[in-house]
């Protein structure tokens, strides 16, 4: 743990220092109060619920496309500068370096996404909110972003370029995302394949209307943990090229 | 220290390092010398775990680069020709990041980074960015990230590689001073550099070892060079050096300035003595007569050449 510790901080420490890291902070940061005012707040009148729901499904995106962007330099950059060669000759474990890497920017998105806090405090001061409905929500932000973050890590794996990583991550998260269409028009028992591995739609929604189920959690962990592990295939299988 | 086995990696069909053996002793300091695309990026990868062998294996210090990576890690300090290096980090930041990565104990690592910063003179930088500094000073930091955990083995990768005549000077100088402490292996296609550096030189060719052994025990199989100077006519030159024997190339330019014309043999034997009685019985003004730094090139390209006639 000491040395996905050691990488983790590292990586939050240049990514707080990259024009990278200020400029997706700074564009998702406006876009989610934009949102927040335009899309959750607009519309006439509207119970807190309903509100804190919107305001949920608007951050969903601005914190899958965060990842994406914060994840797309997280190995493609090491491996075009070559810097992925001082991890690799050191004792450390690939699942070391991954977990690492992932750590490191997984608190960057956090804390994005936890700043955005205020927007929710804003909606107390007209109306009623149910602490249990932030803690849901944010929950459910949180483990959408870990699952995106993991998917990023993976393109980020397979390509030198920051551009074909992101583009990888961003195939894969909108096949993931369009998976109920698939469940919609395919038969059983394809289409409930289709519907439960839809990142979105499926296991999403119960966390915008302040539910957690323990399935939605063991969904997005289990996304996570599988692009992480391919990610962590792929930097093994450098050696073997 | 280091033993390599019957190294061999193939990459589809391209045989990029084929069955290299070869033993380093602790301390020893040895050269990888060959053409661009010889192998021995390839070898070095493979001996700092980078790389998997298709077969063979090697071992450093007992532990299989194949099998106890994770061992042979803890043993090496690696310099990829490229540095590895963080450039928003500080030089002195950088390398307690890397002595951490490379399990130094935590109350060791200021003592050690200290240290890896004065041997490889970056005093002055410590607090600077990395980015900011120029090529030979990140080389020198390069340098520094692969010894600050004191490994006993240190795998360096064409170490001069794009520095300039001072920063190679300074850089010669600096391998020299890990000799002793730590065995080496560096690479380059330089000549003079491994000839000044290394104890013993692997001479690489087409992925396999073409020759092995000190300098002196290369130099007696190949040429001799030899480059003499004279004011005079080129043709008066020519013919007195056709009068020589025992010269198996000739290479004479034609005159330069002040006409001074000058001349590169190629030899067995020291010829010098008979090449000063023809060049001084020809009326010729004999300006300059000595070794030409062709030695250890005409080992190499000997050494290439007599491997290609056998293939």
């Amino acid at each position: 743990m000491t040395n996905v510790w050691l990488i983790a901080r590292r990586e939050l420490g240049a990514t707080l220092r990259s024009p990278l890291g200020f400029v997706v902070a700074a564009l998702v940061l406006a876009l989610d109060g934009l949102l927040f005012n335009l899309w959750a707040m607009g519309g006439g009148e509207k119970l807190s619920a309903e509100v804190l729901y919107e305001f949920f499904y608007a951050l969903s995106g601005t914190t899958m496309v965060a990842a994406v962007f914060l994840s797309m330099r997280l190995l493609a950059e090491e491996q075009r500068d070559g810097t992925i060669n001082l991890l690799l000759t050191s004792p450390l474990k690939d699942h070391q370096i991954v977990l690492g890497k992932f750590l490191g920017a997984y608190l960057f998105l956090a804390l994005l996404t936890l700043v955005t806090l205020y927007m929710p405090l804003l909606v107390m001061v007209h109306g009623k909110v149910s602490w249990g409905h932030v803690f849901a929500g944010y929950l459910g932000l949180l483990l959408l972003g870990a699952a995106a973050l993991a998917i990023g890590t993976f393109g980020s794996s397979v390509a030198r370029s920051q551009v074909v990583a992101a583009f990888v991550a961003g195939g894969i998260l909108v096949a993931l995302l369009l998976m109920w269409l698939l469940g919609r028009v395919a038969d059983r028992p394809l289409a409930d394949v289709f519907s439960y591995l839809a990142l979105h739609n499926t296991h999403y929604k119960a966390f915008m209307g302040g539910k957690i189920h323990l399935k939605d959690v063991v969904y997005y962990l289990s996304v996570s943990a599988f692009f992480l592990l391919a990610a962590t295939r792929m930097l093994e299988s450098r050696r073997w090229r | 220290m280091l033993v390599a086995k019957h190294l061999t990696k193939v990459f589809g069909e391209f045989r990029a390092v084929e069955d290299v053996s070869f033993e380093v002793q602790q301390g020893q300091c040895i050269g990888l010398l060959g053409l661009n695309g010889a192998g021995k990026t390839t070898l070095l990868r493979m001996l700092a775990c980078l790389l998997s062998p298709t077969s063979g294996t090697a071992l450093v210090d007992g532990a299989d680069v194949g099998e106890d990576g994770l061992k042979v890690r803890e043993r090496i300090g690696f310099l990829p020709e490229v540095p590895p290096l963080y450039g928003e980090m500080s030089v002195g930041r950088f390398l307690a990041f890397v002595a951490r990565l490379r399990r130094v104990p935590p109350a060791l690592v200021e003592a050690r980074v200290k240290e890896a910063v004065e041997r490889c003179q970056l005093d002055g930088v410590v607090e600077q960015t990395i980015e900011t500094l120029s090529y030979g000073f990140r080389k020198r930091v390069g340098i520094a990230q692969a010894i600050v955990h004191q490994p006993p083995l240190v795998l360096l990768d064409e170490p001069i590689a794009g520095l300039d005549p001072k920063q190679i000077v300074e850089m010669r100088e600096l391998v020299k001073r890990l000799r002793g402490a730590h065995t080496l292996v560096l690479s380059s296609h330089i000549l003079t550099e491994i000839s000044q550096t290394c104890d013993r030189i692997l001479v690489m060719h087409k992925g396999r070892i073409a020759a092995q052994g000190r300098e002196d025990e290369l130099t007696p199989k190949a040429h001799l060079g030899v480059r003499v100077r004279v004011l005079g006519a080129r043709e008066k030159l020519v013919a007195a050096l056709g009068g020589v024997a025992g010269l198996e190339r000739v290479e004479v330019a034609e005159a330069g300035a002040g006409g001074v014309v000058e001349a590169r043999l190629e030899c067995r034997e020291d010829v010098r003595p008979s090449v000063a009685a023809a060049v001084v019985g020809a009326g010729l003004g004999l300006l300059e007569l000595g070794e030409s730094e062709l030695a250890l090139e005409s080992v190499f390209l000997t050494l290439i050449g007599s491997r290609e006639a056998r293939t």
